[in-house]
This record gives structure tokens, C-alpha cells and sequence, in this order.
């Protein structure tokens, strides 16, 4: 499926030939602590929910390196925001009950319906093996993204670092996570939450990946943002002081976003993937037209 | 490890990356199925501590100290090995009572994951659903079994068992994971087998370094093309093995498509297996390859069966470019003329693109050698033609093997073909040993066969009031790497769709060419498909030009009783009109739509209607034979020996209606024995939509037999005149009282059917659809079908016939497509990338029957699984037009193709 996580670079399967069990694993790793993490080494790959990394062969792999041992926290909420553990599953992020002010809230379970597995899915799928799968499609992605997500590393010499949702995600199937990294969480903070949204999603099927899905937000100081997602390679965030005006939000999207950057597969073609995108964004800047009222996300 | 399945403690290690999906199955857990082993198809759905999860997902190690319920369990406490279930869940006894399944291979996963909905998400099966795909059924029967609905299936042993809804005999264990499929047995001391696969469209193989393979521990033999018989045959079996070119080998140096085998590994292990591959050194010379069927014809295109690459064979015919694999060329009447005085002519050109039968049950097959020969358990649709392709490849007398299958998982034309049993065969012989072959859902997508894609140019000319005055068809079909059905598909792709027409002048052209690509096979339809969308697309336009009704201009132009079938030649045929339902199928479609057009369109998006018909022969040419044998046994019971495969279409069903009636039995007392090459003498197989006309006559002519002998065993026993005695239930009325049929038997008597003559049968689609004109979207918002299947055996499951072909033409009409790379290589590999419909993507579809008596069929029925799929494409597209303005002449209509159709209608607006 299309998340669960796989840490590290995710790359292509290049024989998918093979059943699914893992043949070549030869050994899991189970740490219970940061200190029991083993040394990063060639054939590793970290387990999540699973999700992905036993959908298909992964014939270079030869430890898992299993995060659940970890038991993280799955989610925090506190005055500056919500803190989600790369092992939070769907079913945990989609239950949360989430602070009245956080105008944000309709918004987490619009991305979970989004993701392409279903509610048995959602159970086992991780919100960081989502980002961490990189696909266009990942909704956790559209979310992080639309709300300032931050990820936070572990690096391989017992440090942390942080980088944005929109550094994080480079291009299909690739993250910035070095061999040996381990994104730990990935936090949003409140005022991002406090925001009013719009969301807008299309697919080939009613209930297939997403060929583009885009976020509107809009503050209390009405400055607008609009995310794109799904439809492009990777995700954008196009941020203005105020609510653009038409010709503006489209110069500002086609300014942001160059033709090659719109994703072709074989869940939409490119132009329709582009016609979608700016149809969405007029859409979106009507919603988030009116005056500010709580819990005006559509 | 320690855990706890289906309330039993259960203790064993798994291996380190073995998901829980193999461990259950390898503890005896049948029932936990393999579709995809992605997590996309739900096959595999069990329970986790009462959760529903997808096992095929799940690290094995996971389940440490947990509580695992399989389908097997899911009624309470039971052993693995049981043959039958004790008990039902109420979610079992629903589905039971629906009959929400066909082959049952996705019901296990499908009923585990119902018992866990709550009433909120059981309100919107779309989303709750969509993490389980069935083939079969088009998903009414499945959201009837979870919702409740008006359908349940018919018990009791009152009356005439034909035309009742009875379940199918094997339903209380399809229902409880006890259906025994192909791979279900335990692993024993069988070898695992796994191939290479050719990276290159186009290649020799120069050298094949199995050293390293070959010191894989485990590793018990590898097999290239060197150890393979050097015969040449064909994947696709028909009666009669001339009809398809012999051009495959088990094992060929020459590689022409990605994906085809390079080489075997046989080890002690899967995992062995898959090292050994991986560790093979192969050296390719690699070659131009041709992915374009539009260039094949050309003289310096790449060739796909090289003369030169096979010394010592017959050269081809010259002037015959070596890239065509089949052609059909035919005209009656004056086309020309016949365009010419038209008052309205259409020409356009179609494109139907390749499609997967998906299945739900891979390809896959268990051989071993027996004490008496080899015996072959496999996952075909053609057991009796698989044994002599095997024989005769192999050079064996033909009792020296035997083929059985279990129950088959699904075919949709993808099991009318030899695509594992040679292979394993091969592995056997060399080993001695037990071999199975399980192919992965890639190697499926990568490996098998598809539709044939095809281009169809079809231009049609009518006089002002709408009569026909020309048709004429020029069809590209692209066989792909090897010709497997590739005349015969061209040739029916010709043939009905233009029989259904009355019209003084046709002409076809039809050529079926081979490219480096994975191979076209037999599929739902044969053919029939991709010209239908064609052809009745073209009349739509037609009947726009003309300001005819759709409706009207069929009525005015199709065949009817007392015109001449003809296609595209006067040659003498077989085909009778033995029913006639056409025009009470156009009616009752007509009529349905206008009593119910269905709700209203959302604001902005916009409304059309649109339909189609087609007509098919009940049973393919060339002769399609079956051998049944009913005997009364001494526990006063009959069995059905018949050798055709039941896979879903329902045919044993049918098989024990028609026994049962014919012998005035209940229908329980009638055992079905099928698809065992030890227990008739012939069967040409499940193909052809012949499992009612061809197996079931069979079926009935032995069971009359039958009838016949028990009167006259008892009249001999009471002294009686056989006349004056009277077959009545459980015993036989004669002047000296009844005799009783244990008294009577053992008994048994044999029939025989040779498909010939044939008949007609018809079937009617429209569609009222809603186009959103900004994303491309369509949904239907209403859909009706009229089939004209003869006197129907049993109503509810060839209602379920019909909902499961139209189901599978949505998804060809709207989502599948599988596509090739630049390079040759296959795109589409997974169920998150060839989308096949679910739940929520297939409405219900009202399914209305003429009323008609065949009098070719057993007891008036015809023949009705291939055929209801073959309108669906083309009356979509028709809605499509009527709502948008925009003529779609490729499948499939994705949003994003309609979107681009409709946007460039629109400037092209003045």
C-alpha cells in the first residue's frame, strides 16, 4: 500500500518478481530504546506499520530494523501545536480529538480519506511512512504540508535535526533522510491549526490515489495559503500576505508551478492534472473568500 | 513464537521476513487467500485481536502472542484440518443466503471484513469495501449478503428444481474457507519453482551461467532452454490444436516480450527458489523490438518469429509478411455501391486497449508423479486439452497423465490457456519430484495474457430512414509476442457483430499481427468486445444522422428469425435461430429506462442516455464436445460426472439442476464430480460460454438415460411393463408397488454433447450517465440490462453472471488499462495501478430476462457469461456523447481522456 514505512531511501523495486514474503530478510531488530539502535548498515530498512515494505519484493533488504519496538507516543497535543510520532497509524491520527480553537480539525480527516487503503489500512499505515514513501499522492504529505509541518530526524550520531515538510519530500520516492536517518516526528504548529481550510481532491476513480489535491488555508490575519499536492512531483506551498486576486493566484501557481513539474502516471495525465490544479485553486480562493467563522472548511 | 488461531494455541517460529499471510497457510489455514499480496485486494483479510488486517501486509513475528481468526474460525473454535464446517457465522450465513460470491476465491477475505463493519460504516459499503476486490460478482450479490436484500436463495426440494434459486453446491464451503483451490495443499516435501524473467522486449539468449544458482543451498535444479523438449506449441487450447500456431516453447532462447521465462530454479524453498534466480548470469544479445502493432506489416519491421531463428522449420507461405499471425477478409453484397447511395455515412476509428482478466486466483499449478503416471493438479479451464498439450509435448500416451483441477478461482478466458502446467511438468520430469508454481499477481500482470487491443476503422452507411446500407470493418489486432488465439480471436471479432445486422453489403478486413509484447489471450468476449464498441458506437452516430431513435434503428436493422445470419461470406454454418430474444430485450431495456431514468444531474455536471446491443453464437465453431456420466449410487444418491471446470460461471449448479430435474430427484441427492480427466472420456472445456449448453446437454442426455434405465431395472424387478413405471423421488411407482432406488442401483448411464448446431443469444445495455464537464468525471445514474439467456436454470445466478460482465466491461470501459513502457516493459504490475472495479464503482445494474425456449440448449437455455459484457463499453460511450457532445473512440473513458475530449468539443464550437 502506499504507506507504511519504509526509512531510508525509498527506491523502486527493481525486480518485483519475487512473493511477498521477504526472502532475503535474514534478521529484525527490535530496539527498545535510541541506544539499542543498531549501526546503520548497507541492506537495512527500517519497519513501520509494514504497509508498504511488504507490498512488494525487497530484494536488497536484509535487516529490519522494526520502530514499533520503540514505542513512541503516538501524538501530543500542547499550546504549540500537535506532535505526531512517525509511528502514529492513521486510525490513531483520524481519532484524535483535536483542541475547539483548531479551526484546522476537518482537515486531518480529510487526508486520512484520502489515502488510497482502506480503514484496515489505516489501522497498521504509519503517518511517517507515508511522508516517508515520498509518493505525490501521500496525503499525510498534503496535510504536513498545509499546516507547517516540521519533521524531526534522528541522525546516525545520536542527534537531531529538523527540516520542513517541503525539504523533506524531494520527488517521487525520494526523501532527504542520509542512510542511517530516522524521521522520529513531524510537528504542526498551533497557529497553523488555527487556520480556516479548504480542501479539493480528484482522482481517476471515485475512490482512487489522488491525480491532484489541494489545501487552502486562511488565517486570522487573512493571510491565504494554497498547497498542491498529488498533482505535482513533489509538494508546494504558495503563501500570500492576503487572498490573491484570480489572475494573480494563477500567475503565482504557474510562476511556481513549470509544466515538468506536474506528475504523469498512470493515475491522470499531466494536462488534466494541471487543468484540475488551477480549477481547484479558483475553487478554493472562492471558499476562503468570505469572512473568517469558525470551522468553515468544506 | 507463541499465538493463539482460531482459539488454539499455536507455537512455531516464523521466518525473519515472512509475512503472516504464508505462516497461517503454512499451519493449514487455507481459507487465508492470496490475490495480490499488496494489500489491495483484501483476499487475505483475518483477524488480530478481533481486528480486521490485511495478512499479506502483516510481518509474521507481529502476531506474537496474539489472536489470529482466520475465515475457517470466524463461527468459533475449530481445527485446521476440518473438512467442513461445524457452524456459520451469521456474516457466512449471509453471504450464503445472497450468494454473494461466484468463485469464491476473494469470499473468505470479503466475509471477514463485513463481520467486522459497524452499522455507520455499513451504511457506505463503497469506503468500507474498497479494501477488498471480487471479479466476479459486480458486487450487488456481495452488498445484498451485507445489507440484506430481497434475493435469498431458494431451499427445499419442492417441484421442478430448474428455474429455482438454488445455491451452489459448494456454497456452505466456499462460504467457510473450506473450498479447496489449486495451491491449497500442504507444502509436504513439494519443490518450489521460480523463473527469471526477460528484461529486454526482444533478445537471444546467448549463454545462461548456472553455477552460482546452482550452489545456492537448496537450490535442486535449474532449467533453461536446453533442458526443455524442443516442440513448439501453443498456450491457448482448443478442440483442435491446429487452430493455433505452434510457436511457443516451454523454455525458448529467443526472448520477444519482457516478462517472458529465461530459466527455472527448483529448490527445496520459495526463498532458495528466488536466490537461484537472482544468482543466474545470463549474457542477451539484445534486438530490436517492435511495440507498435500500426508498424508490424511494414517489410523492414523487427520479426517477431523469425524463420531464421528456427532451422529445419517450415518457412512461411511467401508473400505472407512473417509478423501477421491471423487475418480473416470477407465481402458479401456491393459495399461500394452500397455507400454510395447512402443518404448518411460514418466512418471513424475505435481503439479498445489491452485489459487483464485480474483474476483473483493467479495462474499457478502442483505436479507430481504418481504411482500410476503423473497426475497434474492445477487451475484451468481446460483440463482435458491441458492433458493431451501435455502428453504430446512431453511424448507421453495420453492415460499416462492426468489433469484435476480443485476449485478454480476465476478465468475470464485467462484459464483457456497452458501457462504453468508445462513448466512444472518439465521441473517434475527432471526431478521426480512434487513441484508447484504459484505466480505472483506481477507476474500475472507481466506473464500471462490480456485482451487483444485492438484498432477497429468502421464506417456504416444508411438510407434517410435509417435501413443499413453498408458496414464495413477494418480491424489491427495485436497478438502480442505469440499467437495463441490469435486467428480465432480475429476471426469472431468479425463475425457476430455483423451477423446481428441485416444489411445487403459488408466488408471486412481483420489482421491480427505479433509485436514484442506480453501475449494476447483468450478474454471474456473473444473479440466480440472491442468491435461491438466499434460498430455500436458508429450506429449511435448513425441514428444522430439519420434523427432516428437508437432503439428504432436496431429494431429496424437486426437480425431476425427468417433473415440469413450472414457476417461477411454465404458459406453454409451451424448457427439456427433456436430462440429469438432480441426484441423483447430491446423493449424491456427501452421500457425500464423510461419508467425509471434515474435522479436527477448535480448542478453543473451533465445528463445523457446512451445504449447498445449485442448478439453472440451460444457455443464456439468448430465443434465443442463433452462427455457426462450420471449413475445412481448404492446410497440411493446420483453423481454428475462431467468434465468441465466450474470457476464460477456456476455451471455445477446448473449441472444438479439439470440432473435433478430430468431424474425427479431433490437436488440435494445430486453430487456434482467435475473437471477430472479420470472420470469422462472427453471434455473440451469451460470456454465459449458452453458450461450450460455444451457440459449441461451432456449432463441432460446422461440423467434421461438414466431415467430410462432405473424404469427398466424396476420394471424388471416388479414384472411390470417399463412403461407403466415412473421414476418419484427416492423410489419407482410400478403396477406391483414401488421399488426403491436403493434396490434398483447401482446404476449409470453416459451422455454426450458435440455443440453443433448453435444458437443466438442477445443482450441489451443502456446507461443514463451524469459528465461532470470540468474534471471528466462520470457516474452512472442508472443501468439497465436485458440478456436473452433461453429458459434461465437458475435466475439468481445468471443474474450474476450478467452483473459480474458488466462489472468487468465498467472496468474496462472506465479504469483498466495496462500499459507498456518505451522499452517493452510492463507499467501496470499492481492493483494500485490497474484499477479493476470495486464496491464503490460499480452501481447495481436492473437485469431483465426475455422469455424465451432455446431449441438447441438443454431444456431451452442458452448460453450467458461471455456476452453480457460485450454491449457495456459502447452504450457507455454512448451516454457519454449524448451528455457531453464529445465522441470518446478509445477505452478507457478516464476522467482525464474525457475531460480533454469535451474541452476540445468545446473549442471547437463556433
Amino acid at each position: 500500500m502506499e504507506t507504511g514505512i519504509v526509512q531510508g531511501r525509498a527506491e523502486p523495486a527493481s525486480d518485483r518478481r519475487a512473493g511477498m514474503d521477504l526472502h532475503t530478510i535474514e534478521t529484525v531488530v527490535r530496539p527498545k530504546n535510541r541506544s539499542e539502535l543498531p549501526a546503520w548498515a548497507d541492506g537495512d530498512a527500517c519497519l513501520g506499520g509494514g504497509t508498504w515494505l511488504f507490498s512488494e519484493p525487497q530484494v536488497g533488504t536484509r535487516r529490519l530494523v522494526d520502530l514499533a519496538a520503540l514505542e513512541w507516543t503516538p501524538h501530543a497535543i500542547d499550546a504549540h501545536g500537535l506532535t505526531l510520532a512517525a509511528t502514529c497509524t492513521i486510525a490513531q491520527l483520524d481519532r484524535l480529538e483535536l483542541p475547539s480553537g483548531w479551526n484546522a480539525a476537518p482537515l486531518v480527516g480529510q487526508c486520512c480519506r484520502a489515502l488510497l487503503g482502506s480503514f484496515k489500512i489505516w489501522t497498521v499505515a504509519t503517518v511517517g511512512g507515508n511522508i516517508c514513501l515520498a509518493l505525490p499522492a501521500g496525503p499525510m504529505i498534503s496535510l504536513a504540508t498545509a499546516l507547517d509541518g516540521t519533521c524531526t530526524i534522528w541522525s546516525r550520531d545520536g542527534a537531531e535535526r529538523t527540516v520542513s515538510i517541503l525539504d523533506f519530500v524531494l520527488a517521487p520516492q525520494r526523501n532527504a533522510l542520509a542512510p542511517g536517518e530516522i524521521l522520529r516526528s513531524l510537528s504542526m504548529p498551533a497557529a497553523a491549526l488555527a487556520r480556516r481550510t479548504a480542501f479539493r481532491r480528484v482522482s481517476l476513480s471515485p475512490n482512487g490515489r489522488s491525480g491532484a489535491l489541494l489545501i487552502g488555508t486562511r488565517g486570522a490575519d487573512g493571510a491565504f495559503a494554497l498547497t498542491v499536492t498529488a498533482s505535482v512531483k513533489r509538494p508546494l506551498r504558495l503563501a500570500f500576505e492576503g487572498l490573491p486576486g484570480r489572475a494573480e493566484l494563477v500567475r503565482a501557481l504557474d510562476d511556481a508551478v513549470p509544466d515538468a513539474l506536474y506528475h504523469d502516471d498512470v493515475h491522470g495525465r499531466p494536462d488534466w492534472r494541471r487543468h484540475m490544479t488551477r480549477h481547484f485553486a479558483e475553487e478554493i480562493r472562492g471558499s476562503l473568500d468570505a469572512a473568517p467563522s469558525p470551522g468553515a472548511a468544506s | 513464537m507463541k499465538l493463539t488461531i482460531n482459539g488454539a494455541a499455536h507455537e512455531g517460529a516464523p521466518r525473519a521476513g515472512q509475512c503472516l499471510r504464508t505462516y497461517l497457510r503454512e499451519a493449514g489455514w487455507f481459507g487465508v487467500k492470496k490475490g495480490c499480496d499488496a494489500g489491495d485486494c483484501g483476499a487475505c483479510t483475518i483477524h488480530l485481536d478481533g481486528e480486521p488486517v490485511h495478512s499479506c501486509l502483516m510481518p509474521a513475528f507481529r502476531a506474537e502472542g496474539r489472536s489470529v481468526t482466520t475465515i475457517e474460525g470466524l463461527a468459533g473454535p475449530c481445527r485446521a484440518d476440518a473438512a467442513e464446517p461445524t457452524a456459520l457465522h451469521p456474516m457466512q450465513e449471509a453471504f450464503l443466503a445472497a450468494q454473494g460470491f461466484q468463485c469464491g476465491f476473494c469470499t473468505p477475505g470479503m466475509i471477514m471484513t463485513a463481520a467486522s463493519l459497524n452499522q455507520g460504516q455499513k451504511q457506505d459499503l463503497g469506503t468500507a469495501l474498497k479494501g477488498n476486490l471480487c471479479r466476479c460478482t459486480g458486487y450487488r450479490a456481495v452488498r445484498e449478503a451485507i445489507v440484506g436484500g430481497t434475493h435469498p436463495v431458494e431451499s427445499g426440494a419442492c417441484g421442478d428444481p430448474v428455474g429455482r434459486n438454488l445455491a451452489a453446491p459448494a456454497a456452505p464451503l466456499v462460504v467457510s474457507g473450506r473450498a479447496r483451490f489449486t495451491m491449497d495443499l500442504p507444502l509436504g516435501d513439494t519443490l518450489h519453482l521460480k523463473v527469471l524473467r526477460s528484461p529486454h522486449a526482444h533478445a537471444r539468449i546467448v549463454a545462461v551461467d548456472a553455477s552460482a544458482a546452482r550452489a545456492v543451498p537448496g537450490v535442486v535444479a535449474v532449467l533453461t532452454h536446453a533442458d526443455a523438449p524442443p516442440r513448439r506449441f501453443s498456450t491457448a487450447r482448443h478442440e483442435d490444436p491446429r487452430d493455433d500456431a505452434s510457436d511457443t516453447r516451454v523454455l525458448d532462447p529467443i526472448l520477444r516480450f519482457v516478462g517472458q521465462r529465461v530459466a527455472a530454479v527448483v529448490a527445496e524453498t520459495e526463498a532458495a527458489a528466488e536466490a537461484g534466480c537472482r544468482a543466474l548470469r545470463v549474457t542477451y544479445e539484445v534486438r530490436p523490438a517492435l511495440l507498435d502493432p500500426e508498424r508490424a506489416l511494414e517489410a523492414d519491421a523487427p520479426r517477431i518469429h523469425d524463420p531464421r531463428d528456427c532451422p529445419g522449420e517450415d518457412a512461411p507461405p511467401l508473400g505472407r509478411h512473417p509478423n501477421l499471425a491471423g487475418e480473416v477478409h470477407g465481402a458479401v453484397g456491393d459495399v461500394d455501391g452500397g455507400f454510395a447511395e447512402a443518404d448518411f455515412v460514418y466512418a471513424g476509428t475505435f481503439r479498445s486497449q489491452r485489459v487483464q482478466h485480474a483474476a483473483m486466483e493467479t495462474h499457478g499449478c502442483i505436479g507430481w508423479r504418481a504411482e500410476d503416471g503423473r497426475l497434474t493438479r492445477t487451475s484451468t479451464q481446460v483440463p482435458f486439452l491441458t492433458r493431451d498439450a501435455l502428453a504430446d509435448l512431453f511424448g507421453l500416451e495420453k492415460d499416462a497423465v492426468r489433469v484435476v483441477c480443485a476449485r478454480v478461482g476465476g478465468g475470464f478466458g485467462g484459464k483457456q490457456e497452458m501457462l504453468t502446467e508445462d513448466l512444472v511438468a518439465l521441473a517434475v520430469l527432471y526431478t521426480g519430484r512434487p513441484v508447484r508454481w504459484e505466480l505472483t499477481r506481477e507476474e500475472q500482470f507481466v506473464g500471462t495474457t490480456t485482451r487483444h487491443p485492438m484498432r477497429v476503422d468502421v464506417k456504416v452507411g444508411a438510407r434517410r430512414d435509417g435501413t443499413l446500407t453498408a458496414l464495413s470493418l477494418d480491424v489491427l489486432s495485436d497478438t502480442g509476442a505469440y499467437g495463441n488465439h490469435a486467428g480465432g480471436v480475429i476471426h469472431h471479432a468479425c463475425h457476430e457483430v455483423l451477423a446481428a445486422y441485416v444489411c445487403p453489403n459488408k466488408q471486412v478486413s481483420g489482421r491480427a499481427v505479433y509485436t514484442h509484447t506480453v501475449p494476447a489471450g483468450a478474454f471474456r468476449g473473444y473479440g466480440l468486445s472491442q468491435t461491438i464498441f466499434a460498430l455500436e458506437s458508429a450506429l449511435d452516430e448513425v441514428a444522430r444522422g439519420v434523427g432516428l431513435d437508437p432503439f428504432a434503428l436496431r429494431r429496424r436493422n437486426a437480425v431476425k428469425p427468417g433473415d440469413a445470419m450472414v457476417s461477411n461470406s454465404l458459406e453454409p454454418h451451424d448457427v439456427i435461430f433456436g430462440s429469438y430474444g432480441l426484441d423483447q430485450c430491446l423493449t424491456l431495456v427501452e421500457e425500464a429506462l423510461r419508467a425509471d431514468p434515474g435522479p436527477d444531474p448535480e448542478a453543473g455536471w451533465r445528463a445523457g442516455t446512451g445504449m447498445a446491443m449485442a448478439m453472440i453464437d451460444t457455443i464456439p465453431p468448430r465443434g465443442h464436445h463433452a462427455d457426462a456420466r450420471v449413475s445412481l449410487d448404492a446410497d440411493g444418491h446420483f453423481t454428475v460426472r462431467v468434465g468441465t471446470a466450474e470457476f464460477g460461471n456456476g455451471t455445477s449448479t446448473v449441472h444438479r439442476q439439470i440432473a435433478a430435474s430430468a431424474l425427479g430427484a431433490a437436488p440435494e441427492r445430486v453430487r456434482i464430480a467435475g473437471a477430472d480427466t479420470d472420470i469422462v472420456g472427453h471434455d473440451t472445456g469451460a470456454y465459449g460460454s458452453t458450461g450450460t449448453v455444451v457440459a449441461g446437454l451432456a449432463t441432460l442426455r446422461a440423467a434421461e438415460a438414466l431415467a430410462v434405465r432405473i424404469c427398466a431395472r424396476a420394471a424388471e424387478i416388479a414384472g411390470a411393463p417399463p412403461a407403466s413405471c415412473r421414476l418419484n423421488g427416492e423410489q419407482v411407482e410400478t403396477p406391483a408397488g414401488p421399488v426403491t432406488l436403493a434396490a434398483v442401483g447401482p446404476l449409470d448411464a453416459t451422455g454426450r454433447a458435440d455443440g453443433s448446431p448453435r444458437s443466438v443469444a442477445f443482450n441489451v445495455h443502456a446507461f443514463r450517465v451524469e459528465v461532470d464537464p470540468v474534471s471528466g468525471a462520470v457516474r452512472i445514474l442508472r443501468s439497465v440490462h436485458a440478456a436473452d439467456a433461453g429458459r434461465v436454470i437458475n435466475p439468481m445466478q445468471c443474474r450474476g453472471q450478467v452483473e459480474g460482465g458488466i462489472a468487468q466491461a465498467l472496468g474496462a470501459a472506465l479504469y483498466e488499462d495496462v500499459r507498456i513502457a518505451a522499452d517493452g516493459s510492463l507499467v501496470t504490475q499492481t492493483f494500485r495501478d490497474y484499477h479493476i472495479p470495486a464496491c464503490a464503482d460499480v452501481p447495481d445494474t436492473e437485469v431483465l430476462f426475455a422469455d424465451t425456449h432455446d431449441s438447441v440448449g438443454p431444456l431451452g437455455a442458452k448460453s450467458m457469461s461471455e456476452s453480457p459484457f460485450n454491449p457495456v463499453a459502447a452504450a457507455l460511450g454512448n451516454a457519454i456523447r449524448d451528455a457531453t457532445g464529445a465522441r470518446l473512440t478509445a477505452t478507457p473513458f478516464t476522467p482525464d481522456r474525457i475531460y480533454r475530449a469535451v474541452a476540445a468539443g468545446r473549442a471547437g464550437l463556433p
